[in-house]
């Protein structure tokens, strides 16, 4: 099933060593996830319960979208909760219930684990139990920590997922699931493919709904379409399902590589596979040339955000031409990460976690021609003369799968573009590093 | 526990940040855990600073809880100062931070690190972002400010500016310009553009002008009585608080220098007579204490509005702003829940909102136009052209600010005599706003007939009618009408009813 692929490279970075590092992490913690998950699951709300500083963080990430009556709330604690005046189960029960009164087209409720909830030891576990019985059957209620002291920006959505999985029907049926929310025109683009292959039925997990048929068993079989999703990994294998290990669906070579490994899975022949992906590798293959001439010769140095820096590495180095000079992320799963650092070529120093101030160090040694980092570093660095790319954006953007192969490379290839039109390198470094104010 | 969706304020500990990236030679180690180092983008993205807030973070972990916390925080802080080499820093905690109490201030002061150490005791659970700045910038003062002698020439303080304030960057000019040309000088502006060792030699000046009360008012009240520095008490936000203040500072310093006003516009534009349609207009205004006063007095004795509601998020300010509205025969709101603020808005129905960034999406909602004038702030509050609310300029800015929503004097003409047109009609907005058109505008302002039934109910020709009166004054108009019916012991709205009630509202 490989033909037309690009070889894998004689050494790849699965064995390199890896630089670990323990200072300042410049990250999001797992709250933000609610961000896109909360748009994702239509019929449920997140209930963060925090402090005044995740209701922030919230609406800091989440910009405008606050305003369009959004289905995430905060349950702020306050001093009474804290010192015991009032029991925090029933300041709890009594927020619930204000918050279902409000809005009664919620059918799934997800309490989220907080920093200070987890160190108050807030059962939320208990919680969710209890208010599942006194809600059911028109509400679930399920819980998850997206608290910053156990996760890392995208690992939100992963505990959230892997909260879902005890909860499903148990089957006998050899179906896929397919796991990681995608943007729902991603999506449908993905079920497409599998169903011309002739893959019947799929699941995919989160449903956009409460009232999907997905059940897992000893028979279940799983792709991941994101790469932090290690929980849920292994919530499914805990419940007997196999997981199909893949390149993540990023790019031509992603997404024909993890398209292939769920065909041989069930049996699909070669030419269905050749003639089901013909077309969209050529229109993809067409696409990244176009979007990926800026990035042809360059470097690119990533800071540990999302998880997803090993597949776009991949995806930069051996599809856009680019030379990775270091791939940090936040956690390595080999499980999830090892297909892929397989195929990416040895050269580029693998860090996991970060010590920001270490890390930008080396940034700054090696000058990359493109850093893609968070929000916090961006300007900065921009300030400095990199030029950067948000690694938020990747997680906000459709970017999976082959018609999207060009749009990816084109989020990588605009800063320079942009620097390219706007004659930055002309400009006299002193105007250029000026103070804002 | 308090359910939130959005809040006008963040936590105290990011009030900390805005004093500490205001400055510089300044660093903040906050004992926090990772997620916290979200707040460094509302610097470098809203902001749009070109360098990190000097913030250092310990973003301990889960696994760090049972072993040792306050070991990272010593590293954290010892790496800090070797790194950064700041003239002295501020330490504290997060919300997190604060349940496991590690006491980073007695930590950090057994270090011998050889500057000045600040401790920050900012209760996250009870008090929020602007009491964290003030309450931060006080602490700065007290432990670094030391006796020196006065200048030779008058000068003064600038007290209150920090990162991330509404528009700091550029009153600070406007106010700075203005001194200049009354002879004071400005010995230090703090804590914006401030080094530790500027805020050693703030006993220098001769008084302090507080711009800002909200994070500055705790530094002048202890200026006042250590240093026996008078601090103005006139924040001038619109022409007649900017003459206010300029006579407060000539009392203070007996200056008598000239000022030449030539460039203050306002006045006249106000009473050119193209801004007649503005008289009466009913507003509401809303924000920060600082800026709801001032935009209270402006818009009522400078634009000729009549304030119809207003209202302040921060209780530090609540005292004025019922004062401020007695004198406008009104019942201030004092609330920090943006549901509320918008229940007062849709059951007053204001003509113009003067309010924050939230109150502008609130009056997209219910198609009632705003202006901004007030943290919380947003990237569109950062212009790039100098656009101050203080002074002078400031009086002018505000000026434009506030007509720019609204449909101005001869188009509203023309939107009640043509109003059928097919292109120039009320649903297309102000034409000067071409795309805002908002299709859904009908529908959302069709009354809920659950609320109407209870009150009196509306004939068919009078709903008619009713949706002949342009968008912008309808709402008004059906909330006279109702008032009139029911004043009257009227149970039916007719054509007659409505005319009856116009006239009777006329003006």
């Amino acid at each position: 099933m490989t033909h037309q692929m690009t070889p894998a490279p004689a050494i790849g970075c699965r064995s390199a060593p890896v630089l670990k590092q323990r200072g300042q992490r410049e990250v999001f913690c797992g709250l933000t996830g609610i961000i896109w998950l909360h748009r994702k699951i239509q019929d449920a709300f997140f209930l963060v319960v925090g402090s005044r500083t995740c209701a922030h963080l919230l609406q800091s990430a989440a910009g405008v979208m606050i305003f369009a009556e959004p289905r995430f709330g905060t349950a702020i604690l306050e001093e009474t909760d804290l010192a015991g005046l009032k029991d925090a189960q029933a300041e709890l029960d009594r927020t619930v219930k204000e918050l279902l009164a409000r809005r009664p087209d919620i059918r799934q409720l997800f309490l989220v684990g907080s920093c200070p909830s987890e160190v108050i030891k807030l059962d939320l576990n208990r919680a969710a139990e209890r208010l599942t019985v006194q809600y059911a059957p028109k509400v679930r209620v399920l819980e998850y920590s997206g608290s910053g002291i156990e996760t890392t920006f995208t690992q939100g959505e992963d505990a959230c997922l892997a909260a879902m999985v005890p909860v499903l029907p148990t089957t006998d049926a050899r179906e896929l699931i397919v796991v990681g929310a995608l943007p729902d025109v991603v999506e449908d683009q993905m079920l497409g493919l599998l169903a011309d292959l002739g893959i019947n039925p799929v699941r995919v997990l989160p449903a956009r709904t409460i009232d999907s048929e997905m059940g897992v068993g000893e028979n279940t079989l799983f792709a991941l379409t994101q790469p932090f999703l290690g929980e849920t990994h292994a919530a499914l294998t805990r419940r007997g399902a196999r997981h199909i290990a893949a390149p993540f669906p990023f790019g031509d070579e992603g997404t024909t590589a993890w398209l292939a490994a769920i065909a041989a899975e069930f049996g699909v022949d070669a030419d269905t596979f050749q003639r089901v992906t013909d077309a969209p590798r050529r229109r993809a293959r067409q696409a990244i040339a176009q979007a990926a001439a800026p990035l042809n010769g360059k470097s690119v140095f990533f800071f540990p955000d999302s998880q997803l820096e090993i597949p776009l590495a991949r995806f930069l180095t051996r599809e856009c031409g680019m030379t990775a000079l270091e791939v940090g992320s936040p956690y390595i799963h080999d499980a999830l990460h090892g297909p892929d650092l397989d195929l990416l070529p040895a050269g580029p120093q693998i860090s996991e976690g970060q010590d920001v101030d270490l890390q930008l160090d080396r940034c700054r040694e090696v000058r990359p021609d493109l850093t893609v980092c968070g929000l916090g570093l961006a300007n900065p660095l921009e300030a400095e003369g990199l030029s950067t790319k948000w690694a938020i954006e990747l997680v906000f953007t459709p970017v999976h799968f082959y018609e999207q192969a060009g749009d990816l490379a084109s989020l990588f290839a605009r800063p320079l573009r942009r620097k390219d039109i706007l004659g930055v390198a002309k400009t006299p470094a002193s105007e250029m590093c000026e103070v804002a104010q | 526990m308090k359910l939130t969706v959005w809040t006008y304020e963040g936590p105290p500990h990011v009030g900390a940040m805005r004093v500490a990236t205001g400055m510089t030679g300044l660093h903040y180690v906050l004992h926090a855990p990772q997620g916290d180092t979200y707040a460094d983008l509302l610097f470098t993205m809203i902001e749009r600073r070109d360098h990190r807030p000097p913030v250092t973070y310990t973003t301990f972990q889960a696994r760090d809880l049972g072993a040792d916390t306050a070991g990272l925080f010593k590293s954290a802080c010892q790496d800090a100062v070797d790194r950064f080499k700041p003239e002295a820093i501020i330490v504290g905690a997060s919300c997190t931070a604060e349940l496991i109490q590690d006491d980073p201030a007695g930590l950090a002061e057994t270090m011998g690190l050889g500057i000045p150490v600040i401790p920050l005791e900012l209760p996250s659970y009870q008090r929020k972002e602007n009491f964290g700045a003030d309450e931060t910038f006080y602490q700065i003062v007290k432990a670094l400010a030391k006796p020196v002698a006065r200048t030779e020439r008058i000068s003064c303080n600038i007290l209150g500016p920090t990162a991330l304030g509404f528009r700091h960057r550029d009153d600070i000019q406007e106010i700075t310009n203005l001194l200049y040309e009354l002879g004071v000088e400005v010995n230090v502006t703090a804590p914006m553009t401030s080094t530790p060792s500027d805020i050693a030699r703030i006993g220098a000046a001769h008084f302090n002008v507080l711009l800002y009360p909200e994070t500055g008012e705790a530094a002048a009240r202890h200026l006042e009585k250590t240093f026996d520095q008078p601090f103005t008490k006139v924040v001038p936000i619109g022409t007649g608080a900017t003459h206010d203040f300029i006579a407060e500072i000539r009392m203070l310093t007996g200056s008598t220098a000239p000022l030449d006003t030539d460039r203050l516009r306002q006045t006249w534009w106000s009473r050119s007579v193209d801004s007649t349609y503005l008289t009466a207009k009913r507003v509401f205004i809303f924000g920060d204490g600082t800026h709801v006063k001032a935009a209270a007095r402006i818009a009522r004795d400078e634009m000729g509005f009549e304030v119809a509601g207003i209202g302040c998020y921060n209780r530090e300010m609540a005292r004025e702003v019922r004062a401020v509205a007695k004198d406008h025969g009104l019942t201030a709101l004092i609330t920090d829940d943006y549901l509320e603020v918008e229940r007062a808005i849709e059951e007053l129905q204001p003509e113009m909102i003067l309010g924050t960034q939230m109150e502008r999406h609130i009056g997209k909602r219910l198609g009632i136009p705003c202006a901004v004038i007030s943290a919380p702030v947003h990237v569109q509050d950062f212009p790039a052209r100098y656009s101050p609310q203080m002074g002078f300029e400031g009086a002018n800015v505000i000026f434009d600010t506030w007509i720019h929503p609204l449909v101005m004097g001869l188009e509203e003409h023309l939107l009640h005599m043509f109003r059928d047109d097919f292109e120039f009609n009320d649903a297309a907005g102000p034409s000067h706003h071409g795309g805002h058109a908002p299709a859904g505008k009908a529908t959302q302002e069709t009354p809920d007939p659950a609320q109407q039934t209870d009150v009196v109910v509306w004939l068919r020709d009078a709903e008619k009618e009713l949706k002949k009166i342009p968008f912008f004054v309808r709402g008004k108009a059906r909330r006279n009408t109702e008032n009139f019916a029911t004043q009257k012991g009227l149970a039916e709205i007719s054509v007659d009813t409505l005319y009856d009630a116009k006239a009777h509202y006329a003006r």
